[in-house]
């Protein structure tokens, strides 16, 4: 019974922030602005950049390089969405829920998974861009991608949002969110592969899961599902995901204006 | 037995500014008993601590000392009971800009549990009820303050609670709207709602409130019927007109007079006295006036207010506070 509720109050939360974002779509399309800009800017740029990597055509440029892309896509926009919920703090939407016996995970799986349905229509709509580009990927590869990159949105934004609970002010958000994601990105070999990076830089990479991620993300588009970077990640993530929103959780359960 | 009952309630907040922890005592021991029926209202200035006592009677804040029972739930043991029989209806409202009262009503109403289409329905007699019908279907930021006002209190209410928390109900509003919202209040009352209402507005306090109670500093100073209140102070309130530049001078002279019990300075040159009898105090405000050369250009006698109550209990004028 209980676990029922739970589904139905994240349901309810879920249906309201997907309204919301419905209503003002132009959110979606600008967050997804920039990443399109760069891959128009860097197409030209990637094939030469990327060759000491494998690139030998446009195409394998864009396997090396849209993955990372998509990572850094779920790690930035999933930790921004903190100050979407400073805003509702501010307006007195969450302390009118927090009145009623809705259940507080709900208050917070409810807007992750929205965020998560927002990121993989951006996910879209850059790899159908890629598409035009001569990118190409199996299906069950993008799938399992895409897997991915919801569990990297769980967790950044479990993330953004309990810092947005505990630290309740958009400047010192901003600074956190800044400080945590330049540093994650640049482990990550978002943007840049991390193996061209120096040794130090590549041992510290080891320990990141989202630099598992875009290995595995690589894998992936290269064709080969069978890569085990592919489960590392995966579990690595998952259970990131769950540290993440457990305590994010408690933070929406506590917290006070 | 009352409805809500509390005892010593208090809370403190610390604020960090540059290194330096200061420690504001918001509630200070707060002693309440509200019956059950009754439109309750808790008048202070701001930062008397009317919001903070509000969150922790509605389980958004964890009291630091004190015991409460809100329908017969205790507020520290059974949250749970609390919050289904209470609504809370927060100062600056709670509605999203780009939603319709509607969709806020239901999801609302969902939000308590109940089901879908017993929420559609109970949204609809809400709009009616609140005189919202006409917008219902509009989103919230076209709406004008007291509809805005209205949406929050509906939302409020919309699990018809026993007690409705209403935190400064009527600040901001044009007087049609105050008066309008007034009488929704008394509505929710007829309806066999139990309303807490807080306020800075004596009108309000006065007009719609069966007993009030006076805070200020997170400490309750007075409490009553509003009557009750005024008549305790006994006597009249003298307020002499003398003009800006004499008005220091004068109210100088008339400290200390045996014929008056408190003297206070208010804007436009206008001195506020507390005297025993209004009639036997005006000659001898004029004469002793006049003895040091300060003419009176207006003199007025009336009954106390709830704003004398204020300035007798804490030395200041609820007004200019
Ligand atoms: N979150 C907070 N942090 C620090 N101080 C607070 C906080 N909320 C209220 N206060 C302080 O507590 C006192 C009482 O505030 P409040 O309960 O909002 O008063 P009121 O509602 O009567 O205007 C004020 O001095 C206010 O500055
Ligand atoms: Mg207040």
């Amino acid at each position: 019974m209980k676990s029922l509720k739970i589904l139905r109050d994240i349901w309810l939360i879920f249906q309201r922030n997907m309204l919301l974002m419905l209503r003002s779509p132009l959110w979606v399309i600008l967050g997804v602005s920039q990443p399109v800009v760069y891959l128009l800017l860097f197409a030209p740029l990637l094939k030469p950049a990327l060759a000491p990597m494998g690139a030998h055509s446009q195409a394998d440029a864009y396997r090396i390089y849209v993955p990372g892309m998509l990572v850094a896509l779920a790690l930035a926009g999933g930790l921004y969405v903190g100050f979407d919920l400073l805003r509702e703090l501010a307006g007195g939407i969450i302390e009118r829920a927090r009145v009623t016996p809705v259940s507080r995970l709900a208050l917070l799986l409810g807007r992750s998974l929205r965020d998560v349905v927002v990121l993989v229509i951006q996910a879209a709509i850059i790899v159908v861009l890629s598409l035009l580009f001569g990118l190409t990927v199996a299906i069950p590869n993008l799938l399992i991608g895409y897997g991915l990159l919801a569990m990297i949105t769980l967790t950044s934004a479990s993330f953004s949002y309990g810092i947005a609970l505990t630290v309740k002010n958009p400047a010192v958000l901003g600074q956190l969110i800044n400080n945590v994601a330049q540093p994650v990105m640049l482990l990550s070999g978002t943007l840049l592969p991390i193996a061209l990076a120096p040794l130090w830089l590549r041992d510290a990479a080891n320990g990141n899961p989202f630099n598992w991620a875009v290995t595995g993300m690589r894998a992936l588009f290269t064709g080969h599902p069978d890569d085990p970077a592919i489960w590392k990640a995966a579990v690595m993530l998952a259970a990131l995901a769950v540290i993440t929103i457990a305590w994010s959780g408690r933070k929406f359960a506590r917290s006070v204006r | 037995m009352g409805i809500i009952q509390t005892t010593g309630l208090k809370k403190s907040y610390e604020t960090r500014a540059h290194r330096k922890t200061t420690k504001v005592e918001a509630v200070a021991g707060v002693d309440l008993d509200v019956a059950e029926g009754e439109i309750f209202g808790f008048l202070g200035p701001n930062g008397a601590g009317k919001t903070t006592t509000l969150r922790m009677l509605s389980t958004l804040l964890p009291p630091d000392a004190g015991e409460a029972t809100i329908a017969g739930a205790d507020l520290r043991k059974e949250p749970a009971k609390v919050r289904a029989a209470i609504g809370y209806i927060a100062q600056g409202g709670g509605t999203q800009d780009d939603a319709t009262a509607r969709e806020e009503l239901i999801l609302q109403a969902r939000m308590h549990g109940i089901s879908k289409a017993e929420a559609q329905r109970r949204a609809v007699s809400a709009l009616a009820a609140f005189d919202l019908t006409e917008y219902a279907d509009r989103p919230c930021k076209t709406y004008s303050g007291g509809q805005r006002r209205r949406v929050d209190i509906a939302l409020g209410i919309i699990h018809q609670p026993k007690v409705v928390f209403l935190d400064e109900p009527t600040s901001g509003l044009d007087p049609q709207s105050r008066a309008h919202m007034w009488d929704e209040v008394r509505r929710l009352r007829t309806e066999g709602m139990t309303i807490f209402l807080t306020t800075h507005y004596l009108e309000e306090a006065d007009a719609l409130c069966d007993r009030i109670a006076i805070i200020d500093g997170g400490v309750i100073v007075a409490e009553g019927t509003p009557d009750a209140l005024k008549r305790e102070i006994s006597g009249d309130v003298v307020t002499v007109g003398v003009g800006e530049d004499f008005a220091e001078k004068a109210a100088e002279i008339l400290t200390g007079q045996t014929f008056l019990t408190a003297v206070e300075t208010r804007d436009g040159g206008r001195i506020r006295l507390a005297v025993e009898a209004g009639e036997t105090a005006v000659p001898l405000v004029m004469r002793t006036l006049e003895e040091a050369g300060i003419a009176t250009s207006t003199i007025e006698v009336h009954r106390p207010t709830l704003d004398d109550v204020f300035l007798t209990k804490t030395g200041r004028s609820l007004r200019e506070s």
